[in-house]
């Protein structure tokens, strides 16, 4: 019996403004209002109202057969939030139906995993609390931005309390391996990976309305066909994708949902099952770990992450905002905190790509490359200015060793935590038993 | 084939961009099998490189016949036609010319550069034309920018053979939209007539469509290119210090400081840069009617102690002022191609052009602006004196870039052009 695990991406970044070197100091606000709640609102209208509707509709037609899991990067959660909270009201409707599964990710939709461990953490924990305030679940399965994974984000995430991590079956890594198996990590064999099935995925995301495309127009009979004829022992099949796959790269006119509905019945048909990433780590086991020195992605044909470090521009911009990152950490201004989750988005180094075949590209309100970079570096300017003014007299170097110290002391308090609470256990364990102990001499008695 | 070509400037001796561009299209054009150009100028020095193309000085050749002996000719013409040439032109004189005034060879006498008496020259360089013209035997005309279009012109009734204009610039170009109405008068003429019309960018050839109304059929953007500098001059450009090493950065701007340049923006953008930075300068070269005009605002401006004016350069200064460059910048108003930011890339200078320049068409890693938006320039100025990484990139993959550009290429298309035309 196969397995079809489907997750949906959530994510729009926060659109920076035009900030020219000379507003460097004196304005300290980098965002185009006018443009994220335009984006937003027209993404939310044509993509995820009417598609979390029709996942809401399959998940109460097949109650309890139809499974499904989404994430939502905290930026998204705020944009949505702010102008369009019927996504909101209709994403708590889906997890509520029991269907859908919440999975975690970097609040930013950022890098940190690449640039900062402790950044990496601490936005991982910022964005589980804000799901378990909006949904009430706890996420346990985790995804990074752009399905970005290493052996040494594995490692990371796994020591995070993670069961399992969705990520690319990129060509590159599997070699002769099929993604349609549970793997695990190289570095910490307890984390599950859920490699995703590109061919399948993009089958639907890139190429479903494309009618130069051999196999247009797809249907859901002849979808569920190709998975159910795979390879007897092949069990599981994931199918990652973006939420406005449905609406905005494949329109609503080339009736993208009523392909989806169809899916759970042809599904059960052919004996299909869905499941939901966190029943896979439970029920299946791993066959293998993955090695991945290098990170891979779910973007552009190499699957790396060229796309927001593939040029020079890129890797300068990176190491500036990510110099800061120990600063930002320690300090509790809340707008200082809040541009360093919108400052991070991977968004702001793809608009700065120069990789071939990128000319083209969306650009967000830029034009060019340069022009993307030039306004980051000119807001990075700005905002660094502004984190180093917080501890004028502290130098880089003297906050790392602090931030070992709050970080050891951090750990140990976690550990008498966990100590006391063990002793509590056996405090009352102990307890009981004298309890017992007291009680039976009586009983002998009578 | 035998392509007859009528031009106004040839290297070394230039005045300006069409100099050389003429230069490399026809080197380039040669570099086509079974390619023979001849190439008619007014005034040439006689030290021009006629490798690869007959050069016919048009102030060697009669319209009015004189008994002259060999020796006459060599010693007038200073040895630069010879005598076998001017006696079979001077079978091809076609009409009384006694009225103009010649001299002892019965030739007209030119200046060629652009002097006030300019359509008295283009005129009597369209009579010569008619000499050349049947005296040489060819398959093409292909006429240089409007000073030679008359010449086109009437070579063509007397040939019957296609005609090629080559819109280098348009009087729209260097008026800002105020036409002088004889030259657009001699412009239009040209291309009414043209059998083909090639313009230098897009840019040129939406302006030969919509203000000189040509069926757009008959228009194709013919871009310009360099050639690779000389191995000599890419060793002292070599020797340019790294981003790092400099502690003050350098800004330029090279050109004909006049109105189509757009200066003033330059100076404009200049002073927001320096108002908030403390190692930029600022150095505009060369020289225009608009220069006065220029040191007056920046004076006014007050930025005077970071804002310089070198002169007019020519030469190895050129490559010197490259080679001490941080930034090139090109803020043209109207710029037809604009062939200064390749030689800046040619020479690891990050280039900032306005997006009104025609070589911006085929130029991808350099920074673009609109010429009026002098934030935006000012901007990129800041950007790449300060972000090592932004210079380096548009250095390196600048001047990668522009290597790819090359002559043999745009005579590869002229040649297409051409075969097209004669039916090949």
């Amino acid at each position: 019996m196969k397995t079809i695990c489907l997750y949906f991406e959530l994510h729009q970044n926060i659109h920076l403004k035009r900030y020219r070197f000379f507003d460097i100091g004196s304005d300290h606000y980098y965002y185009d209002d006018y443009e994220n709640e335009r984006s937003i609102v027209e993404t939310a209208n044509n993509s995820y109202i009417p598609a979390l509707n029709a996942l809401i509709e399959m998940a109460e037609e097949n109650q309890g057969f139809f499974k499904c899991a989404i994430s939502l990067s905290g930026c998204s959660i705020e944009l949505l939030e702010t102008h369009a909270p019927q996504v909101i009201g209709l994403l708590i409707k889906l997890v509520h139906t029991g269907c859908c599964e919440i999975v975690a990710e970097p609040y930013s939709h950022g890098l940190a995993s690449l640039g900062n461990e402790s950044a990496f953490r601490a936005e991982v924990n910022h964005l589980c609390e804000k799901v378990e305030g909006l949904f009430g679940v706890k996420p346990t399965v985790f995804r990074n931005s752009c399905s970005i994974y290493s052996d040494e984000i594995g490692r990371m995430v796994y020591e995070m309390g993670f069961k399992g991590m969705l990520t690319e079956g990129a060509k590159h890594i599997l070699g002769w391996k099929s993604p349609h198996f549970l793997y695990n990590c190289a570095e910490a064999s307890s984390l599950k990976l859920l490699l995703r099935d590109n061919r399948l995925s993009e089958d639907i995301s890139f190429r479903f309305a494309d009618s130069n495309w051999s196999e247009y127009p797809l249907m859901a009979d002849k979808y569920m066909d190709w998975i159910a004829q795979l390879p007897e022992d092949e069990k599981l099949v994931n199918l990652f994708m973006e939420l406005c796959a449905l609406g905005v790269f494949q329109p609503l006119s080339s009736n993208i949902l009523d392909f989806f509905k169809a899916i759970p019945n042809e599904a059960q048909k052919r004996g299909v099952k869905f499941a939901t990433p966190s029943e896979i780590c439970k029920k299946m086991k791993p066959v293998g770990a993955i090695h991945v020195t290098d990170p891979i992605s779910w973007v552009d044909e190499e699957r790396d992450v060229s796309p927001w470090l593939g040029n020079i521009m890129q890797q300068e911009a990176f190491e500036k905002l990510y110099s800061i990152a120990d600063r930002v950490l320690v300090c509790n201004d809340r707008r200082l905190l809040q541009d360093w989750d919108y400052l991070q988005a991977t968004n702001n180094f793809r608009f700065m790509s120069t990789k071939h075949g990128s000319e083209n590209a969306y650009r967000g309100i830029y034009d060019t490359a340069y022009d993307a970079f030039t306004n980051y570096m000119n807001i990075i300017g700005d905002y660094i200015t502004r984190v180093n003014n917080l501890y004028p007299d502290l130098e880089n170097e003297e906050i790392s060793p602090l931030m070992m110290i709050i970080r050891n002391q951090e750990d140990e308090l976690n550990r008498k935590n966990r100590e006391i609470a063990h002793l509590q256990k056996t405090l009352e364990l102990l307890k009981g038993k004298s309890k017992a102990k007291a009680s039976k001499p009586k009983g002998k008695k009578i | 084939m035998k392509v007859l070509m009528f031009g106004w400037e040839f290297p070394p001796h230039i005045l300006g961009g069409l100099g050389t561009a003429s230069y490399g299209l026809t080197k380039g054009l040669s570099a086509q099998p079974d390619m023979e150009i001849t190439f008619c100028l007014p005034k040439p020095w006689g030290d021009e490189d006629q490798s690869f193309l007959k050069i016919i000085p048009m102030d060697c050749v009669p319209v009015v016949w004189h008994d002259v002996s060999v020796d006459d000719i060599s010693n007038c013409s200073g040895g630069r036609i010879s005598p076998e040439v001017y006696y079979s032109m001077r079978d091809c004189i076609y009409a009384d010319f006694r009225y103009i005034h010649t001299n002892n060879l019965g030739c007209i006498e030119f200046s060629g550069r652009y002097p006030d008496n300019l359509y008295e020259e283009i005129n009597n360089y369209s009579i010569v034309a008619g000499v050349v013209a049947r005296q040489q035997q060819f398959d093409i005309i292909h006429a240089h920018d409007w000073l030679t279009y008359p010449a086109g012109i009437y070579a063509k009734q007397l040939s019957g053979v296609p005609l090629v204009i080559h819109v280098h610039a348009t009087d729209f170009d260097r008026s800002r939209g105020n036409v002088n109405p004889v030259v657009y008068g001699i412009e239009k003429d040209g291309m009414d007539h043209a059998d083909c019309i090639m313009c230098v960018s897009e840019l040129t050839r939406q302006t030969v469509i919509n203000q000189y109304h040509q069926d757009p059929n008959k228009c194709f953007a013919m871009h310009n290119a360099v050639y690779p500098l000389p191995e000599r001059i890419q060793k002292m450009v070599d020797q340019r210090r790294s981003f790092r090493e400099k502690k003050e950065k350098v800004v330029t701007f090279l050109g004909r400081i006049t109105m189509q340049k757009g200066p003033e923006y330059f100076v404009e953008a200049a002073k927001l840069v320096i108002e908030r930075s403390r190692n930029i300068r600022f150095c505009m070269a060369g020289s225009g009617d608009m220069m006065n005009a220029m040191i007056e605002l920046v004076a006014q401006k007050g930025i005077s102690h970071r804002f310089h004016f070198p002169g007019f350069m020519k030469g190895d200064a050129v490559y010197e002022a490259f080679r001490d460059s941080d930034v090139y910048v090109m803020p043209s108003v109207s710029e037809p191609f604009g062939i200064s930011p390749l030689e800046a890339m040619q020479c690891r200078v990050p280039t900032i052009i306005s997006r009104q320049s025609g070589c911006g068409e085929i130029l991808n890693k350099c920074i673009k602006t609109d010429y009026w938006d002098i934030h935006s320039m000012a901007d990129a100025i800041y950007a790449l004196c300060k972000y090592e990484s932004l210079h380096n990139y548009l250095s390196v993959e600048g001047k990668r870039e522009v290597d790819t550009i090359t002559w043999e290429k745009v005579g590869e298309r002229i040649r297409s052009h051409y075969d097209r035309l004669l039916g090949i």
